[in-house]
């Protein structure tokens, strides 16, 4: 990790913890459906970063959400599995040459791409929610919330990627 | 023994994550358990703050709404003053006289949600101010929550749309009883159990909190009768509730404390124990 890369995702871990706490919680479209823009961080962490960090600063972007919204740990559990289940996805979606560092997130595949961030997205949705709701009886509000929501962060996501490419290019 | 280190060292990443998602589990589940003390709250100096800030910012843009809701309620008291005044005569009181079993706090929501099944409200007002956890919570329109977590200047309060929240109310007219609760669809809608089925009951009619529980007052409105049905075992009525708060809007409240909840809890503790 280069020490700009530092500095590029500290202020993007603080810019998005306020970001989903003070505008994106407070959406609620149809009463239930909110977007987790914040997993960007966990997407975008550098692909030679290393791994054990990844998962410990996963964690504490879990516990900073979960401390702004009273929900225990559910953000913080979801994201420590993805930020561990990571070099796996990034192996199906762009085949094992991601680990020569030959591929670049931002420049990739489009269909590579959003295999990546929807397995991802919709893994961490999937824990979250069965860990908030932590009920069988409610099996199908569980997978309602993951499918919309889970569609919700995509769409955000991907806007979130070709708005600062153009910027950077 | 270098096997063990080694296998620790291959691993490492493995037991990092297994560690820190048993923690987040242990942190969940504690959440589950009213009244346990929570370490991990929103009701802290950083997130109250910051909940605070934001709350500052975007009170302006209800102003309007909330100036109409006090008239309301300026106007319902004044009705209840006149009618009182009939009955008796007010000049001679001195409200330092007046000794009611309840007191009032007034605290504002700085933070409320209602999309989750475990909702949970922030209010801007803590242990500094005489909020204990029990405190009960209403708006100008009805109820709305218990105090659950306090700390130095804020406070949580477990909403009625809450899967855990258990509400002993009562239908104003027949009197009887049963308990509200919520079932996570819609958050304008509770639903009321255990009305016995030689209640006499119909569409529209007035629910109110009973008088049987040391949080409450008797009497704080809940909502209206939407629909009902007799349950499978056909022994109690199901009720759908139109609740009259809008919970997704909520800007002032008010928090009663029973000052004589303390006593009370004590007496039936005591005949519990002769029991054993």
């Amino acid at each position: 990790m280069k020490n700009n890369d530092i500095i590029v995702n500290i202020v993007r871990f603080i810019v998005l913890v306020f970001l989903q706490v003070l505008m994106l919680n407070n959406i609620n479209i149809a009463g239930y459906i909110n977007p987790y823009l914040y997993i960007f961080f966990i997407l975008m962490y550098p692909l030679d970063g290393n791994k054990g960090l990844l998962i410990f600063l996963s964690f504490l972007l879990g516990l900073s959400i979960d401390i702004f919204e009273d929900s225990g740990g559910v953000h913080a559990a979801a994201c420590a599995f993805i930020a561990y289940i990571r070099p796996v996805v990034l192996k199906y979606s762009f085949g094992v040459s991601y680990e020569y560092n030959s591929v670049k997130i931002k420049k990739a595949d489009p269909m590579e791409r959003l295999t990546y961030i929807a397995s991802l997205v919709f893994m961490h949705h999937f824990v979250m929610f069965s860990l908030e709701i932590f009920s069988v009886k409610h099996i199908l509000l569980l997978l309602k919330s993951t499918l919309f929501s889970g569609i919700f962060t995509i769409i955000l996501i991907v806007c979130t990627l070709v708005l600062f490419n153009r910027k950077s290019t | 023994m270098q096997q063990i280190i080694f296998f620790f060292i291959r691993n490492k990443n493995f037991l990092l994550f297994a560690v820190l998602f048993a923690i987040s589990v242990a942190l969940t589940i504690q959440t589950h358990n009213y009244h346990n003390d929570k370490y991990i709250s929103s009701a802290n100096y950083i997130t109250g703050g910051i909940y605070t800030f934001r709350n500052n910012v975007a009170d302006y843009f209800s102003l309007g709404k909330e100036n109409e809701q006090l008239l309301q309620e300026n106007l319902m008291l004044r009705k209840k003053l006149d009618q009182f005044k009939e009955v008796v005569n007010v000049e001679k009181l001195d409200s330092t006289f007046l000794s009611s079993k309840f007191t009032y706090f007034t605290a504002r929501v700085i933070n409320n949600n209602y999309s989750k099944t475990k909702n949970q409200l922030t209010l801007d007002k803590g242990r500094k101010d005489s909020i204990k956890i029990d405190l009960a919570v209403i708006s100008s329109k009805g109820i709305v929550g218990i105090v659950s977590d306090v700390s130095e200047n804020y406070a949580t309060v477990q909403s009625i749309l809450n899967t855990q929240s258990r509400i002993n109310a009562k239908l104003k007219n027949s009197g009887d009883f049963g308990s509200l609760k919520w079932d996570t669809k819609n958050p304008n809608i509770a639903q009321l159990i255990d009305i016995p089925r030689i209640a006499k009951i119909k569409k529209g009619d007035t629910i109110v909190t009973g008088g049987r529980s040391t949080i409450f007052p008797e009497g704080i409105l809940i909502g209206t009768i939407k629909d009902f049905h007799l349950d499978n075992d056909d022994n109690y009525y199901y009720v759908n509730i139109d609740l009259f708060n809008d919970m997704t809007s909520l800007e002032h409240v008010y928090l009663i404390e029973n000052n004589d909840a303390q006593e009370i809890i004590e007496l039936e503790k005591g005949v519990e124990d002769e029991e054993q």
